[in-house]
């Protein structure tokens, strides 16, 4: 297979990640979408490692499942305290940064 | 062989990636996202990309995905409503706008006229993307950015842990009216794990001793 199939296939999922970004309103399904971006540009690195047979794009690709790691866990923490809170959880909602 | 493959698990992902945004219900979104981190780790193994597929279905699919569907079942998976006044145009312009993104990108690749995009790659190579040698790289040549992702993991922890806490004051009445023999040996302030999150079980409150308000 071509490399540039892969990227074909990574820019088609970063473009459905950021299309749900814009129209859920559920702040786990936009965490969701955000992951799916992330994963997209993942898979771009990782065929870039390939075409160059270099492994900086594998590191990169690991570092960047770390950040997304990071940023799942503290997400979903926000969400868990809008929960206790009785916010409402919607991002629509949600317009204000009142503690 | 390697073509068969790589549509199946392009059509898994990406119907995996659709389901994600177009299911209702925030659990079956999670689901759908398994679905599309298992077939992207067999692009990646299509790839070569061999340790990093493994950590996609260890890390992804498995830890940060049982994460979510705790917290999904924990928060409810409420459907959101739909029909919203001044939601539909919203809507259709988003998917306007993630349309416009795709053939920009489509453009740029596809258009960008390198010669090695066309090509399957560098040669082969044994032991590409094995764990051997990208443990080798992260121990030598990206220590740095090896320690500073454990640190941030660490941060990470911290937050998640102080955000999702439970605040003082929000005890329910079964709870404050139950005690526990220590409750009355132990003194105030020793550092206990139930007074570090500030869920601290009170005793019963002296004269003057002004009840907390809660938050």
């Amino acid at each position: 297979m071509s490399i540039s199939w892969f990227l074909t296939v990574s820019a088609l999922i970063f473009c459905i990640g950021a299309g749900g970004v814009m129209t859920r309103r559920n702040p786990l399904v936009v965490l969701l979408c955000l992951e799916l971006m992330l994963n997209a540009a993942n898979l771009a690195l990782i065929a870039f490692s390939r075409m160059h047979g270099n492994h900086d794009g594998q590191i990169f690709a690991i570092v960047v499942m770390v950040v997304a790691a990071c940023e799942v866990t503290v997400g979903l923490g926000v969400i868990v305290a809008m929960y206790r809170r009785r916010v409402p959880i919607d991002v629509d909602e949600l317009r204000e940064l009142q503690g | 062989m390697a073509e068969v493959l790589f549509f199946i698990t392009a059509i898994g992902a990406i119907s995996g990636a659709v389901g994600v945004i177009a299911l209702r219900n925030p659990f079956y979104s999670v689901l759908a996202l398994v679905v599309h981190l298992i077939s992207l780790a067999m692009l990646f193994l299509l790839l070569q990309a061999e340790f990093v597929a493994a950590a996609q279905v260890i890390v992804y699919a498995g830890a940060v995905m049982v994460l979510y569907v705790f917290v999904v079942s924990y928060v409810g998976g409420s459907e959101e409503p739909t029909g919203q006044q001044a939601g539909r145009t919203f809507k259709l312009a988003s998917i306007a706008f993630g349309g416009s993104l795709f053939i920009v990108l489509a453009i740029a690749i596809l258009g960008s006229g390198l010669q090695a995009l066309d090509g399957e790659g560098a040669p082969y190579v044994a032991g590409f993307g094995s764990p051997e040698t990208i443990g080798k790289l992260l121990l030598t040549d990206f220590l740095l950015p090896f320690e500073v992702a454990s640190f941030l993991l660490l941060i990470a922890a911290v937050g998640a842990v102080t955000l999702a806490r439970r605040r003082g004051g929000l005890e329910t009445p079964g709870e404050l009216a139950t005690y526990s023999a220590l409750d009355f040996v132990r003194p105030a302030g020793t550092g206990t794990m139930a007074e570090g999150v500030g869920g601290r079980r009170r005793l019963p409150p002296a004269a003057d001793e002004p009840k907390d308000a809660p938050q």
